[in-house]
Protein backbone atom coordinates (compact mmCIF):
# COMPACT_ATOMS: atom_id res chain seq x y z
CA UNK A 1 0.00 0.00 0.00
CA UNK A 2 1.72 3.12 -1.09
CA UNK A 3 -0.85 5.81 -1.45
CA UNK A 4 -3.12 7.07 1.28
CA UNK A 5 -6.36 6.69 -0.63
CA UNK A 6 -8.46 5.94 2.38
CA UNK A 7 -8.57 9.40 3.84
CA UNK A 8 -11.92 11.13 3.89
CA UNK A 9 -12.40 14.69 2.73
CA UNK A 10 -12.21 15.80 6.36
CA UNK A 11 -8.75 14.31 6.59
CA UNK A 12 -9.90 11.47 8.80
CA UNK A 13 -8.22 8.10 8.39
CA UNK A 14 -10.52 5.09 8.52
CA UNK A 15 -7.74 3.05 10.11
CA UNK A 16 -8.24 5.06 13.29
CA UNK A 17 -11.83 3.85 13.45
CA UNK A 18 -10.82 0.22 12.99
CA UNK A 19 -8.53 0.36 16.03
CA UNK A 20 -11.69 0.33 18.19
CA UNK A 21 -12.74 -3.06 16.88
CA UNK A 22 -11.95 -6.63 17.89
CA UNK A 23 -10.70 -9.08 15.29
CA UNK A 24 -9.43 -12.62 15.22
CA UNK A 25 -7.28 -12.67 12.10
CA UNK A 26 -6.96 -16.01 10.29
CA UNK A 27 -3.27 -15.53 9.53
CA UNK A 28 -2.32 -16.73 6.07
CA UNK A 29 -5.90 -17.51 5.05
CA UNK A 30 -7.45 -14.32 3.69
CA UNK A 31 -11.18 -14.70 2.95
CA UNK A 32 -10.91 -12.25 0.06
CA UNK A 33 -8.54 -12.54 -2.88
CA UNK A 34 -8.19 -10.26 -5.88
CA UNK A 35 -7.85 -11.81 -9.32
CA UNK A 36 -4.41 -10.95 -10.77
CA UNK A 37 -4.69 -8.06 -13.22
CA UNK A 38 -2.59 -5.51 -15.10
CA UNK A 39 -5.17 -2.74 -15.24
CA UNK A 40 -7.99 -2.72 -12.69
CA UNK A 41 -11.58 -2.67 -13.94
CA UNK A 42 -13.82 0.25 -13.05
CA UNK A 43 -15.59 -1.93 -10.48
CA UNK A 44 -12.35 -3.02 -8.85
CA UNK A 45 -11.12 0.56 -8.73
CA UNK A 46 -14.37 1.61 -7.04
CA UNK A 47 -13.47 -0.58 -4.06
CA UNK A 48 -10.64 1.78 -3.12
CA UNK A 49 -13.29 4.20 -1.88
CA UNK A 50 -16.44 2.08 -1.50
CA UNK A 51 -14.98 -0.33 1.08
CA UNK A 52 -16.01 1.09 4.47
CA UNK A 53 -12.90 -0.36 6.09
CA UNK A 54 -10.51 1.02 3.49
CA UNK A 55 -9.13 -2.44 2.74
CA UNK A 56 -8.39 -1.71 -0.92
CA UNK A 57 -5.70 0.57 -2.33
CA UNK A 58 -3.63 0.99 -5.49
CA UNK A 59 0.02 0.07 -5.58
CA UNK A 60 2.78 1.96 -7.42
CA UNK A 61 2.11 0.17 -10.69
CA UNK A 62 -1.62 0.88 -10.59
CA UNK A 63 -3.01 -2.49 -9.53
CA UNK A 64 -5.55 -2.76 -6.74
CA UNK A 65 -4.36 -4.57 -3.62
CA UNK A 66 -6.23 -5.63 -0.50
CA UNK A 67 -5.17 -5.77 3.13
CA UNK A 68 -8.16 -7.33 4.78
CA UNK A 69 -7.20 -7.49 8.46
CA UNK A 70 -9.69 -4.69 9.19
CA UNK A 71 -12.50 -6.17 7.07
CA UNK A 72 -15.98 -5.63 8.53
CA UNK A 73 -17.45 -8.46 6.42
CA UNK A 74 -20.20 -6.26 5.04
CA UNK A 75 -19.97 -7.63 1.49
CA UNK A 76 -19.94 -4.28 -0.34
CA UNK A 77 -16.90 -5.28 -2.42
CA UNK A 78 -18.53 -8.58 -3.28
CA UNK A 79 -21.71 -6.92 -4.53
CA UNK A 80 -19.86 -4.27 -6.58
CA UNK A 81 -17.66 -6.83 -8.34
CA UNK A 82 -20.20 -9.65 -8.62
CA UNK A 83 -20.59 -9.12 -12.38
CA UNK A 84 -16.89 -8.66 -13.16
CA UNK A 85 -15.56 -11.48 -10.99
CA UNK A 86 -12.61 -9.33 -9.88
CA UNK A 87 -12.56 -10.77 -6.39
CA UNK A 88 -13.19 -14.06 -4.67
CA UNK A 89 -15.18 -13.52 -1.43
CA UNK A 90 -15.92 -16.14 1.19
CA UNK A 91 -17.01 -15.92 4.77
CA UNK A 92 -13.97 -16.25 7.03
CA UNK A 93 -13.58 -19.65 8.64
CA UNK A 94 -15.91 -20.15 11.57
CA UNK A 95 -14.87 -18.02 14.56
CA UNK A 96 -12.41 -15.83 12.62
CA UNK A 97 -12.74 -12.26 11.40
CA UNK A 98 -14.46 -9.30 13.03
CA UNK A 99 -16.09 -9.79 16.45
CA UNK A 100 -18.65 -7.11 17.13
CA UNK A 101 -18.85 -6.19 20.82
CA UNK A 102 -22.02 -4.14 20.36
CA UNK A 103 -23.09 -4.69 16.75
CA UNK B 1 -19.96 -34.20 12.04
CA UNK B 2 -23.16 -35.19 13.73
CA UNK B 3 -24.57 -38.65 13.08
CA UNK B 4 -27.99 -37.76 14.33
CA UNK B 5 -30.65 -36.85 11.78
CA UNK B 6 -32.41 -33.60 12.66
CA UNK B 7 -35.92 -32.43 11.99
CA UNK B 8 -34.50 -29.08 10.92
CA UNK B 9 -31.19 -27.28 10.46
CA UNK B 10 -31.15 -23.50 10.85
CA UNK B 11 -28.31 -21.57 9.21
CA UNK B 12 -27.56 -18.43 11.21
CA UNK B 13 -28.32 -17.19 14.73
CA UNK B 14 -29.67 -13.72 14.03
CA UNK B 15 -33.27 -12.65 14.69
CA UNK B 16 -34.76 -14.72 11.86
CA UNK B 17 -32.76 -17.88 12.56
CA UNK B 18 -33.35 -17.60 16.30
CA UNK B 19 -37.09 -17.07 15.81
CA UNK B 20 -37.29 -20.15 13.58
CA UNK B 21 -35.11 -22.34 15.82
CA UNK B 22 -36.98 -21.29 18.97
CA UNK B 23 -40.41 -21.92 17.46
CA UNK B 24 -39.46 -25.41 16.30
CA UNK B 25 -37.49 -26.43 19.40
CA UNK B 26 -40.30 -25.24 21.66
CA UNK B 27 -42.69 -27.51 19.74
CA UNK B 28 -40.39 -30.45 20.39
CA UNK B 29 -38.59 -30.70 17.07
CA UNK B 30 -34.92 -31.74 16.95
CA UNK B 31 -33.16 -28.60 15.77
CA UNK B 32 -29.52 -27.95 14.89
CA UNK B 33 -28.49 -24.32 14.50
CA UNK B 34 -25.19 -23.27 12.91
CA UNK B 35 -23.54 -19.89 13.42
CA UNK B 36 -20.24 -18.75 11.93
CA UNK B 37 -19.48 -16.20 14.67
CA UNK B 38 -17.72 -16.90 17.95
CA UNK B 39 -21.05 -16.20 19.66
CA UNK B 40 -24.49 -15.29 18.29
CA UNK B 41 -24.41 -11.59 17.48
CA UNK B 42 -20.66 -11.34 16.91
CA UNK B 43 -21.24 -10.89 13.16
CA UNK B 44 -24.51 -9.02 13.38
CA UNK B 45 -25.04 -5.30 12.98
CA UNK B 46 -28.17 -3.21 13.29
CA UNK B 47 -29.09 0.37 14.31
CA UNK B 48 -30.73 -1.05 16.41
CA UNK B 49 -34.43 -0.89 17.20
CA UNK B 50 -36.42 -3.83 18.50
CA UNK B 51 -40.13 -3.89 17.74
CA UNK B 52 -41.84 -5.55 20.67
CA UNK B 53 -44.82 -6.96 18.80
CA UNK B 54 -42.80 -9.36 16.64
CA UNK B 55 -40.87 -10.72 19.62
CA UNK B 56 -43.93 -10.90 21.90
CA UNK B 57 -45.49 -13.32 19.44
CA UNK B 58 -42.49 -15.60 20.03
CA UNK B 59 -41.47 -14.95 23.65
CA UNK B 60 -44.40 -13.14 25.33
CA UNK B 61 -42.52 -12.35 28.57
CA UNK B 62 -39.25 -11.27 26.91
CA UNK B 63 -39.21 -8.03 28.93
CA UNK B 64 -38.35 -9.98 32.08
CA UNK B 65 -34.76 -10.68 31.14
CA UNK B 66 -33.96 -9.47 27.60
CA UNK B 67 -31.12 -6.91 27.45
CA UNK B 68 -33.16 -3.87 26.41
CA UNK B 69 -31.62 -0.40 26.32
CA UNK B 70 -34.30 2.33 26.25
CA UNK B 71 -37.96 2.31 25.26
CA UNK B 72 -38.66 4.93 22.64
CA UNK B 73 -40.91 7.80 23.61
CA UNK B 74 -39.87 10.24 20.94
CA UNK B 75 -39.26 9.99 17.20
CA UNK B 76 -37.52 12.83 15.41
CA UNK B 77 -37.53 13.00 11.60
CA UNK B 78 -35.06 15.55 10.28
CA UNK B 79 -34.66 17.00 6.79
CA UNK B 80 -31.19 18.50 6.75
CA UNK B 81 -29.00 20.85 4.78
CA UNK B 82 -25.41 21.75 5.60
CA UNK B 83 -26.28 24.04 8.51
CA UNK B 84 -29.87 23.33 9.49
CA UNK B 85 -32.64 20.85 9.85
CA UNK B 86 -36.40 21.04 9.60
CA UNK B 87 -37.78 18.51 12.05
CA UNK B 88 -40.97 16.67 12.67
CA UNK B 89 -40.95 15.31 16.21
CA UNK B 90 -43.46 13.11 17.91
CA UNK B 91 -43.20 12.53 21.64
CA UNK B 92 -45.89 11.05 23.82
CA UNK B 93 -46.35 10.02 27.41
CA UNK B 94 -48.45 7.18 25.96
CA UNK B 95 -45.17 5.48 25.06
CA UNK B 96 -44.33 5.25 28.77
CA UNK B 97 -46.54 2.20 28.99
CA UNK B 98 -46.35 -1.09 30.81
CA UNK B 99 -45.43 -2.94 27.65
CA UNK B 100 -43.52 -0.45 25.52
CA UNK B 101 -43.77 -0.72 21.76
CA UNK B 102 -40.18 -0.14 20.64
CA UNK B 103 -36.79 -0.39 22.31
CA UNK B 104 -33.23 0.38 21.39
CA UNK B 105 -30.98 -2.68 21.74
CA UNK B 106 -27.34 -3.67 21.23
CA UNK B 107 -27.38 -6.60 18.86
CA UNK B 108 -24.35 -8.44 20.19
CA UNK B 109 -26.04 -8.62 23.60
CA UNK B 110 -29.59 -9.10 22.40
CA UNK B 111 -28.71 -11.93 19.99
CA UNK B 112 -26.80 -13.72 22.74
CA UNK B 113 -29.87 -13.51 24.97
CA UNK B 114 -32.24 -14.69 22.22
CA UNK B 115 -29.89 -17.58 21.53
CA UNK B 116 -29.90 -18.60 25.20
CA UNK B 117 -33.70 -18.94 24.93
CA UNK B 118 -33.31 -21.04 21.79
CA UNK B 119 -30.97 -23.40 23.62
CA UNK B 120 -33.23 -23.53 26.69
CA UNK B 121 -36.01 -24.59 24.32
CA UNK B 122 -33.85 -27.54 23.32
CA UNK B 123 -32.08 -26.61 20.10
CA UNK B 124 -28.43 -27.53 19.62
CA UNK B 125 -26.26 -24.55 18.66
CA UNK B 126 -22.83 -24.85 17.08
CA UNK B 127 -20.89 -21.59 16.83
CA UNK B 128 -17.68 -20.94 14.89
CA UNK B 129 -19.17 -23.09 12.14
CA UNK B 130 -19.55 -21.66 8.66
CA UNK B 131 -21.98 -23.45 6.37
CA UNK B 132 -20.33 -23.78 2.97
CA UNK B 133 -22.97 -25.49 0.86
CA UNK B 134 -26.24 -27.38 0.76
CA UNK B 135 -26.40 -31.12 0.28
CA UNK B 136 -29.08 -32.47 -2.09
CA UNK B 137 -30.32 -35.93 -2.90
CA UNK B 138 -30.65 -37.37 -6.40
CA UNK B 139 -34.02 -35.68 -6.90
CA UNK B 140 -32.61 -32.28 -5.95
CA UNK B 141 -34.20 -32.07 -2.52
CA UNK B 142 -32.08 -30.34 0.10
CA UNK B 143 -31.17 -32.90 2.75
CA UNK B 144 -28.45 -31.20 4.76
CA UNK B 145 -25.45 -28.87 4.85
CA UNK B 146 -21.68 -28.99 4.57
CA UNK B 147 -19.66 -26.86 6.96
CA UNK B 148 -16.04 -25.81 7.33
CA UNK B 149 -15.56 -28.17 10.27
CA UNK B 150 -13.57 -31.35 9.82
CA UNK B 151 -15.93 -33.85 8.20
CA UNK B 152 -18.60 -31.29 8.86
CA UNK B 153 -21.85 -32.49 7.37
CA UNK B 154 -25.26 -32.58 9.01
CA UNK B 155 -28.59 -33.87 7.74
CA UNK B 156 -32.20 -32.89 8.33
CA UNK B 157 -35.68 -33.02 6.82
CA UNK B 158 -35.52 -29.30 6.08
CA UNK B 159 -32.96 -26.47 6.09
CA UNK B 160 -33.94 -22.92 7.06
CA UNK B 161 -31.62 -20.30 5.63
CA UNK B 162 -31.42 -17.33 8.00
CA UNK B 163 -27.95 -16.52 6.77
CA UNK B 164 -28.30 -12.76 6.48
CA UNK B 165 -27.97 -10.24 3.71
CA UNK B 166 -24.96 -11.73 1.92
CA UNK B 167 -26.62 -15.14 1.85
CA UNK B 168 -23.77 -16.93 0.13
CA UNK B 169 -25.09 -20.43 0.77
CA UNK B 170 -28.40 -19.85 -0.96
CA UNK B 171 -26.86 -17.85 -3.78
CA UNK B 172 -24.15 -20.39 -4.54
CA UNK B 173 -26.75 -23.12 -4.51
CA UNK B 174 -28.74 -21.24 -7.12
CA UNK B 175 -31.73 -20.64 -4.86
CA UNK B 176 -31.67 -16.90 -5.48
CA UNK B 177 -29.83 -14.34 -7.59
CA UNK B 178 -26.90 -12.18 -6.48
CA UNK B 179 -27.67 -8.88 -4.74
CA UNK B 180 -27.81 -5.92 -7.11
CA UNK B 181 -25.67 -2.86 -6.19
CA UNK B 182 -28.65 -0.55 -6.73
CA UNK B 183 -30.98 -2.43 -4.40
CA UNK B 184 -28.75 -2.81 -1.36
CA UNK B 185 -27.50 -0.10 0.99
CA UNK B 186 -24.20 0.10 2.83
CA UNK B 187 -24.58 1.54 6.33
CA UNK B 188 -21.79 2.41 8.74
CA UNK B 189 -22.24 3.03 12.43
CA UNK B 190 -20.28 4.08 15.49
CA UNK B 191 -21.01 3.43 19.14
CA UNK B 192 -20.39 6.54 21.23
CA UNK B 193 -20.35 6.16 24.99
CA UNK B 194 -21.54 8.82 27.42
CA UNK B 195 -22.65 8.75 31.06
CA UNK B 196 -26.37 7.98 31.22
CA UNK B 197 -27.22 11.25 32.98
CA UNK B 198 -25.54 13.16 30.14
CA UNK B 199 -27.67 11.29 27.60
CA UNK B 200 -30.78 11.96 29.64
CA UNK B 201 -30.15 15.69 29.92
CA UNK B 202 -29.04 16.12 26.30
CA UNK B 203 -32.08 14.34 24.95
CA UNK B 204 -34.62 15.41 27.56
CA UNK B 205 -35.17 11.91 28.96
CA UNK B 206 -35.92 10.34 32.32
CA UNK B 207 -35.03 6.83 33.39
CA UNK B 208 -35.05 4.43 30.47
CA UNK B 209 -36.86 6.71 28.04
CA UNK B 210 -35.24 6.94 24.63
CA UNK B 211 -35.18 9.07 21.50
CA UNK B 212 -34.47 8.13 17.90
CA UNK B 213 -33.50 10.55 15.16
CA UNK B 214 -33.84 9.59 11.49
CA UNK B 215 -32.36 12.10 9.08
CA UNK B 216 -32.19 12.72 5.36
CA UNK B 217 -30.96 15.48 3.12
CA UNK B 218 -27.59 16.85 2.09
CA UNK B 219 -25.93 14.58 4.66
CA UNK B 220 -25.81 11.89 1.96
CA UNK B 221 -24.14 14.29 -0.48
CA UNK B 222 -26.53 13.68 -3.39
CA UNK B 223 -26.81 9.95 -2.87
CA UNK B 224 -29.90 7.94 -1.90
CA UNK B 225 -29.70 7.26 1.82
CA UNK B 226 -30.40 8.29 5.40
CA UNK B 227 -28.64 8.95 8.69
CA UNK B 228 -29.66 8.03 12.21
CA UNK B 229 -28.90 8.57 15.87
CA UNK B 230 -30.37 6.30 18.55
CA UNK B 231 -30.06 6.65 22.32
CA UNK B 232 -29.04 3.60 24.34
CA UNK B 233 -28.59 3.48 28.12
CA UNK B 234 -24.97 4.59 28.18
CA UNK B 235 -24.23 5.06 24.52
CA UNK B 236 -25.48 6.63 21.35
CA UNK B 237 -25.53 4.76 18.03
CA UNK B 238 -24.82 7.10 15.15
CA UNK B 239 -24.73 6.02 11.54
CA UNK B 240 -25.41 6.71 7.90
CA UNK B 241 -26.11 4.58 4.86
CA UNK B 242 -26.52 4.92 1.10
CA UNK B 243 -27.21 2.66 -1.86
CA UNK B 244 -24.07 0.70 -2.83
CA UNK B 245 -24.16 1.69 -6.51
CA UNK B 246 -24.20 5.35 -5.44
CA UNK B 247 -21.01 4.82 -3.45
CA UNK B 248 -19.43 2.93 -6.35
CA UNK B 249 -20.22 5.64 -8.88
CA UNK B 250 -19.71 8.76 -6.77
CA UNK B 251 -16.26 8.08 -5.38
CA UNK B 252 -17.49 9.07 -1.93
CA UNK B 253 -16.65 7.09 1.18
CA UNK B 254 -19.05 5.88 3.87
CA UNK B 255 -16.66 6.90 6.66
CA UNK B 256 -16.30 10.36 5.12
CA UNK B 257 -20.09 10.77 5.19
CA UNK B 258 -20.21 9.54 8.77
CA UNK B 259 -17.54 12.02 9.87
CA UNK B 260 -19.38 14.87 8.16
CA UNK B 261 -22.69 13.79 9.73
CA UNK B 262 -21.12 13.64 13.20
CA UNK B 263 -19.70 17.10 12.64
CA UNK B 264 -22.98 18.61 11.49
CA UNK B 265 -23.76 21.56 13.78
CA UNK B 266 -27.05 19.89 14.80
CA UNK B 267 -25.41 16.54 15.66
CA UNK B 268 -22.01 17.50 17.06
CA UNK B 269 -23.25 18.84 20.43
CA UNK B 270 -25.17 15.60 21.00
CA UNK B 271 -21.94 13.59 20.77
CA UNK B 272 -19.60 15.97 22.56
CA UNK B 273 -17.02 14.30 24.85
CA UNK B 274 -18.24 10.83 23.92
CA UNK B 275 -15.89 7.89 23.53
CA UNK B 276 -16.20 5.81 20.37
CA UNK B 277 -15.79 2.10 21.09
CA UNK B 278 -16.79 0.43 17.84
CA UNK B 279 -17.08 1.09 14.12
CA UNK B 280 -19.27 -1.30 12.15
CA UNK B 281 -20.55 -1.69 8.60
CA UNK B 282 -23.36 -3.77 7.19
CA UNK B 283 -25.44 -4.18 4.06
CA UNK B 284 -29.20 -3.64 4.15
CA UNK B 285 -31.33 -5.23 1.43
CA UNK B 286 -33.53 -2.37 0.24
CA UNK B 287 -34.91 -3.65 -3.05
CA UNK B 288 -38.28 -4.33 -1.46
CA UNK B 289 -41.08 -6.42 -2.92
CA UNK B 290 -39.60 -6.80 -6.40
CA UNK B 291 -36.34 -8.18 -4.98
CA UNK B 292 -37.92 -10.94 -2.92
CA UNK B 293 -36.47 -14.22 -4.23
CA UNK B 294 -37.94 -17.70 -4.24
CA UNK B 295 -38.75 -18.32 -0.59
CA UNK B 296 -39.07 -22.09 -0.48
CA UNK B 297 -38.31 -25.27 -2.35
CA UNK B 298 -37.87 -28.98 -1.76
CA UNK B 299 -36.35 -29.19 1.70
CA UNK B 300 -35.57 -25.50 2.24
CA UNK B 301 -36.98 -22.13 3.29
CA UNK B 302 -35.41 -18.69 3.47
CA UNK B 303 -36.08 -16.13 6.23
CA UNK B 304 -34.94 -12.62 7.26
CA UNK B 305 -32.48 -10.46 5.33
CA UNK B 306 -31.53 -13.39 3.07
CA UNK B 307 -35.11 -13.18 1.78
CA UNK B 308 -34.87 -9.37 1.38
CA UNK B 309 -37.41 -8.81 4.16
CA UNK B 310 -36.73 -5.14 4.91
CA UNK B 311 -39.16 -2.23 4.82
CA UNK B 312 -36.68 0.53 4.01
CA UNK B 313 -39.27 3.32 4.21
CA UNK B 314 -40.14 2.57 7.83
CA UNK B 315 -36.66 1.38 8.80
CA UNK B 316 -38.08 -1.99 9.79
CA UNK B 317 -36.17 -5.22 9.35
CA UNK B 318 -35.65 -7.13 12.59
CA UNK B 319 -39.41 -7.46 13.07
CA UNK B 320 -39.81 -8.81 9.55
CA UNK B 321 -36.90 -11.17 10.25
CA UNK B 322 -38.48 -12.48 13.47
CA UNK B 323 -41.90 -12.79 11.86
CA UNK B 324 -40.64 -14.69 8.82
CA UNK B 325 -38.56 -16.92 11.11
CA UNK B 326 -41.53 -17.63 13.36
CA UNK B 327 -43.87 -18.41 10.45
CA UNK B 328 -41.26 -20.63 8.79
CA UNK B 329 -40.91 -22.50 12.09
CA UNK B 330 -44.67 -22.81 12.54
CA UNK B 331 -45.05 -24.06 8.97
CA UNK B 332 -42.51 -26.80 9.58
CA UNK B 333 -44.01 -27.75 12.95
CA UNK B 334 -47.44 -28.10 11.31
CA UNK B 335 -46.08 -30.27 8.48
CA UNK B 336 -44.19 -32.41 10.98
CA UNK B 337 -47.32 -32.92 13.05
CA UNK B 338 -49.22 -33.98 9.95
CA UNK B 339 -46.36 -36.32 9.12
CA UNK B 340 -45.99 -35.07 5.56
CA UNK B 341 -42.85 -34.41 3.49
CA UNK B 342 -40.95 -31.10 3.53
CA UNK B 343 -41.63 -30.78 -0.18
CA UNK B 344 -41.90 -27.59 -2.17
CA UNK B 345 -45.67 -28.07 -2.47
CA UNK B 346 -46.10 -28.47 1.29
CA UNK B 347 -43.69 -25.67 2.23
CA UNK B 348 -45.69 -23.30 0.01
CA UNK B 349 -47.87 -22.82 3.10
CA UNK B 350 -45.05 -20.57 4.42
CA UNK B 351 -45.50 -18.05 1.61
CA UNK B 352 -49.31 -18.25 1.76
CA UNK B 353 -49.24 -17.42 5.48
CA UNK B 354 -46.72 -14.61 4.97
CA UNK B 355 -48.92 -13.06 2.30
CA UNK B 356 -51.59 -12.47 4.94
CA UNK B 357 -49.24 -10.69 7.37
CA UNK B 358 -47.91 -7.13 7.55
CA UNK B 359 -44.63 -8.42 6.12
CA UNK B 360 -45.87 -8.99 2.59
CA UNK B 361 -48.65 -6.42 2.73
CA UNK B 362 -46.22 -3.61 3.61
CA UNK B 363 -43.58 -4.66 1.10
CA UNK B 364 -46.26 -4.84 -1.57
CA UNK B 365 -47.67 -1.43 -0.63
CA UNK B 366 -44.24 0.18 -1.09
CA UNK B 367 -43.15 -1.83 -4.12
CA UNK B 368 -42.53 1.30 -6.19
CA UNK B 369 -40.64 3.22 -3.50
CA UNK B 370 -37.11 1.81 -3.98
CA UNK B 371 -37.03 2.79 -7.66
CA UNK B 372 -38.52 6.18 -6.84
CA UNK B 373 -35.88 6.96 -4.21
CA UNK B 374 -33.08 5.70 -6.40
CA UNK B 375 -34.17 7.59 -9.50
CA UNK B 376 -35.09 10.91 -7.90
CA UNK B 377 -31.99 12.32 -6.23
CA UNK B 378 -33.70 15.73 -5.89
CA UNK B 379 -35.42 14.23 -2.85
CA UNK B 380 -32.06 14.07 -1.06
CA UNK B 381 -30.46 17.34 -2.17
CA UNK B 382 -32.68 19.90 -3.79
CA UNK B 383 -35.82 19.49 -1.69
CA UNK B 384 -34.08 19.52 1.70
CA UNK B 385 -32.27 22.71 0.64
CA UNK B 386 -35.50 24.34 -0.55
CA UNK B 387 -37.31 23.30 2.61
CA UNK B 388 -34.68 24.57 5.05
CA UNK B 389 -34.30 27.81 3.08
CA UNK B 390 -38.09 28.27 3.18
CA UNK B 391 -38.08 27.73 6.93
CA UNK B 392 -35.40 30.35 7.36
CA UNK B 393 -37.26 32.85 5.17
CA UNK B 394 -40.39 32.21 7.19
CA UNK B 395 -38.92 32.43 10.66
CA UNK B 396 -36.39 35.24 10.20
CA UNK B 397 -37.91 38.59 11.17
CA UNK B 398 -36.28 41.19 9.00
CA UNK B 399 -38.79 43.86 8.03
CA UNK B 400 -40.00 41.99 4.92
CA UNK B 401 -43.80 41.57 4.89
CA UNK B 402 -45.25 38.07 5.11
CA UNK B 403 -46.87 38.05 1.65
CA UNK B 404 -43.52 38.86 0.07
CA UNK B 405 -41.97 36.07 2.10
CA UNK B 406 -44.62 33.63 0.84
CA UNK B 407 -43.95 34.69 -2.74
CA UNK B 408 -40.22 34.35 -2.21
CA UNK B 409 -40.67 30.77 -0.95
CA UNK B 410 -42.99 29.78 -3.82
CA UNK B 411 -40.59 31.30 -6.32
CA UNK B 412 -37.65 29.39 -4.86
CA UNK B 413 -39.51 26.09 -5.35
CA UNK B 414 -40.53 26.91 -8.92
CA UNK B 415 -37.04 28.07 -9.75
CA UNK B 416 -35.44 25.02 -8.14
CA UNK B 417 -37.61 22.39 -9.74
CA UNK B 418 -40.06 24.04 -12.24
CA UNK B 419 -43.81 23.76 -11.77
CA UNK B 420 -44.13 20.63 -13.90
CA UNK B 421 -41.24 19.04 -11.99
CA UNK B 422 -42.94 19.77 -8.67
CA UNK B 423 -46.26 18.37 -9.82
CA UNK B 424 -44.53 15.35 -11.35
CA UNK B 425 -42.66 14.59 -8.11
CA UNK B 426 -45.83 14.94 -6.05
CA UNK B 427 -47.62 12.58 -8.42
CA UNK B 428 -44.79 10.03 -8.40
CA UNK B 429 -44.62 10.05 -4.62
CA UNK B 430 -48.37 9.71 -4.21
CA UNK B 431 -48.47 6.86 -6.71
CA UNK B 432 -45.60 5.01 -5.04
CA UNK B 433 -47.03 5.50 -1.55
CA UNK B 434 -50.64 4.44 -1.99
Amino acid sequence: MTDAMNVSSTGFKVEEKLFQNRYLVDVGRPHITIRPHDVPSKALLALTHACPAGCYSRNDSGQVEATIDGCLECGTCRVITAKTGDIEWDYPRGGFGVLFKFG
Amino acid sequence: MIEEHFDAIVVGAGPSGNAAAYTMAKAGLKVLQLERGEYPGSKNVQGAILYADALEKIIPDFREDAPLERHIIEQRLWTMDEKSYVGMHYRSEDFNEERPNRYTILRAQFDKWFSSKVREAGAILLCETTVTELIRDGAGKVTGVKTDRQGGTAFADVVILGEGVNGLVGQRSGLRPELQPDSVALAVKEMHFLPREVIESRFNLRGNEGVVIEAMGTITDGMTGTGFLYTNQESVSVGIGCIVSDFAESGKTAYGLLEAFKNHPSIKPLLENSECKEYAAHLIPEGGYHSIPELYGDGWLVVGDAGQFVNAVHREGSNLAMTTGRIAGETIVALKQRGVAMSKANLAAYKRTLDETFVMKDLKKYKRIPALLHGNKQLFGLYPRLLTAAAQTWFRVDGVDKRSKENQILKSFRKGRTLSGLIGDAFKLARAWR
